[in-house]
């Protein structure tokens, strides 16, 4: 009577089964208790990236994470989603496809009156979702010299510093788009860890513009919201800004519409070709 | 056996670790307002277990809701802490390695005072003294503002001692590694910063828990060696009389 060997786990392994050099399975090889360790870390790192705003990269969770676990790497980030979602109904969503990179959305729908951003953030949420309305209801794309002139019109000067903005023309055309690549000081460390300071250093590109803490407490960076490129054939050359990929995933047309018509107490039907293409908007 | 989570925990849950740290009475509008919003049974006395249920979904994570109580008007305050010291949440300050260092020291000023009180002149002369990096007062003077806006230091007359959000998160921390200093109230048994001492036995206790125990009492006496108390005890009959500034 022959005998197979079972083996646990998965059903690639049976095949190897009686091999005298049997690769185990990539999910196989980890324990259980290894990969919710790694999942756990993930999560972790997840939420901390998330809090301050800044756009997860791929790179960055294989270095700093998942280490000798890249074999393991979707599997990992698969349940990370998942805790992700039971846990604190948030989502890990890819807003670049080409250059992996990940944000965190929130699943839970938007309560009235709830303030989920910290004081500092709000009202730097409250400009871009202005500056995202005009440009949606200019046809999705505005030049830099039309955004600048709606802003006068909100006493938003790009050459003056704002009370609550600071550099405005930074905040706009950096912040909201895209890291600029600067040194930042060394990685942090909680207070009071003991083991003294372990700095890890991010990649120039992954590097926020890391602010002098003195004074304005640390800003988040809230980038990609806005896209911008230069428009062909002008001199001297001329931008236009878009609605960036992490606008695309965080809010809707509708949502954008249904703000726009409650500023302006008319209903959002007003503005037909609008309406029409925000109710054809896939989210 | 755990609840399942529902949108209404995970609301809470989300509200708290934006907060950094929620007072009590705001835990429990909180709760009523994710319990509405998601339309989910609402118990008003039953915060405690709602907050079960979510920390037993975030025991995995080694995090968790943690009360703590205000050493200053003894209220409760919940905060979201981690409690697996991994490389990752070493990647979770703002903070340089110089501020990091100062606010240690600061740490070991408040600790190791009587009152649990670090003046702004010593922590200001410790700035370039820093091993990491040499800190001008001014600097040093910002970095505190910003330590005190991020609620890990709180400043009263121009002192600082340890916020309660602090407090939450570090207890563990500080019991093991100011083994020997640090004190524990001797009523409620948790870490205690400020404290007022038995000049006899030396035992501690936070001055909420002071207020309670001694409550309309005339000669209140140390729990533990039975001597008169002889610290101002505000609220007693006799601390009424006795009430003036601390040493």
């Amino acid at each position: 009577m022959s005998q197979r060997k079972r083996s646990k786990g998965l059903g690639c392994s049976q095949l190897l089964d009686g091999e005298d050099d049997s690769i185990p399975t990539q999910v196989e090889r980890r324990s259980q208790e290894q990969l919710n360790q790694k999942v756990s870390e993930l999560v972790q790192f997840l939420l901390v990236k998330d809090q301050k705003k800044i756009p997860i990269k791929r790179a960055d969770i294989l270095k700093n994470i998942i280490r000798e676990y890249r074999d393991a790497y979707s599997e990992i980030i698969r349940r990370a989603d998942r805790t992700l979602q039971e846990v604190f109904g948030l989502q890990l969503v890819e807003i670049d496809a080409k250059r992996h990179i990940y944000v965190l959305i929130n699943n839970l729908p938007c309560a009235e009156g709830e303030q989920l951003c910290r004081d500092k953030e709000k009202e730097k949420m409250g400009l871009l979702l202005v500056i995202l309305s005009f440009i949606f209801m200019k046809g999705n794309s505005v030049k830099d010299s039309a955004l600048w002139e709606f802003l006068h019109l909100l006493r938003v000067y790009p050459g003056k510093q704002h009370s609550v903005f600071g550099d405005v023309r930074k905040l706009v055309a950096e912040e909201f788009v895209r890291q600029k690549a600067t040194p930042a000081a060394p990685r942090p460390v909680a207070p009071g860890v003991p083991h003294g300071v372990r700095a890890t250093l991010d990649s120039p590109q992954n590097t926020p513009v890391h602010p002098k803490t003195c004074g304005e407490g640390s800003p988040p960076a809230l980038c990609r919201y806005l896209e911008t490129t230069a428009i062909p054939l002008t001199d001297p050359p001329e931008f236009k800004y878009q609605w960036g990929p992490r606008a695309e995933k965080e809010t809707s047309k509708k949502d954008v519409l249904n703000f726009v018509a409650k500023m302006q107490g008319k209903d959002p039907k007003f503005w037909a070709s609008q309406y029409s293409e925000a109710n054809k908007a896939t989210t | 056996m755990a609840a399942q989570m529902t949108d209404a925990h995970r609301r809470f849950l989300q509200a708290l670790m934006s907060n950094g740290i929620t007072e009590g009475s705001e835990a429990k509008k909180l709760h009523q307002h994710c319990c509405e919003t998601d339309k989910v049974y609402y118990a008003h006395d039953k915060l405690d277990d709602f907050i079960s249920t979510i920390n037993s979904h975030l025991q995995p994570l080694f995090m968790q809701i943690r009360k703590g109580i205000s050493e200053d008007d003894g209220r409760a305050h919940y905060a979201v802490v981690n409690l697996a010291e991994t490389e990752v949440t070493k990647m979770a300050s703002d903070y340089t390695e110089s501020e990091l260092e100062l606010f240690r020291k600061t740490m070991d000023l408040i600790i190791l005072s009587e009152n649990g009180f670090a003046s702004s002149t010593d922590i200001l002369n410790l700035a370039d003294q820093l091993k990491t990096k040499k800190m001008k007062k001014k600097e040093a003077e910002q970095v505190l503002k910003v330590f005190v806006e991020d609620k890990w230091l709180s400043e009263k007359n121009g002192e600082y001692t340890l916020h309660t959000r602090c407090i939450i998160e570090m207890e563990q921390y500080i019991l093991s590694n100011y083994q020997d200093v640090a004190r524990k109230c001797n009523i409620c048994h948790s870490l205690a910063i400020q404290s007022q001492g038995c000049e006899s036995c030396g035992i501690g206790m936070h001055l909420p828990c002071v207020r309670k125990y001694f409550r309309g009492q005339t000669e209140p006496r140390c729990p533990e060696c039975n001597e008169f108390w002889s610290c101002d005890t505000p609220g007693t009959k006799q601390g009424v009389s006795r009430m003036g500034s601390q040493t």
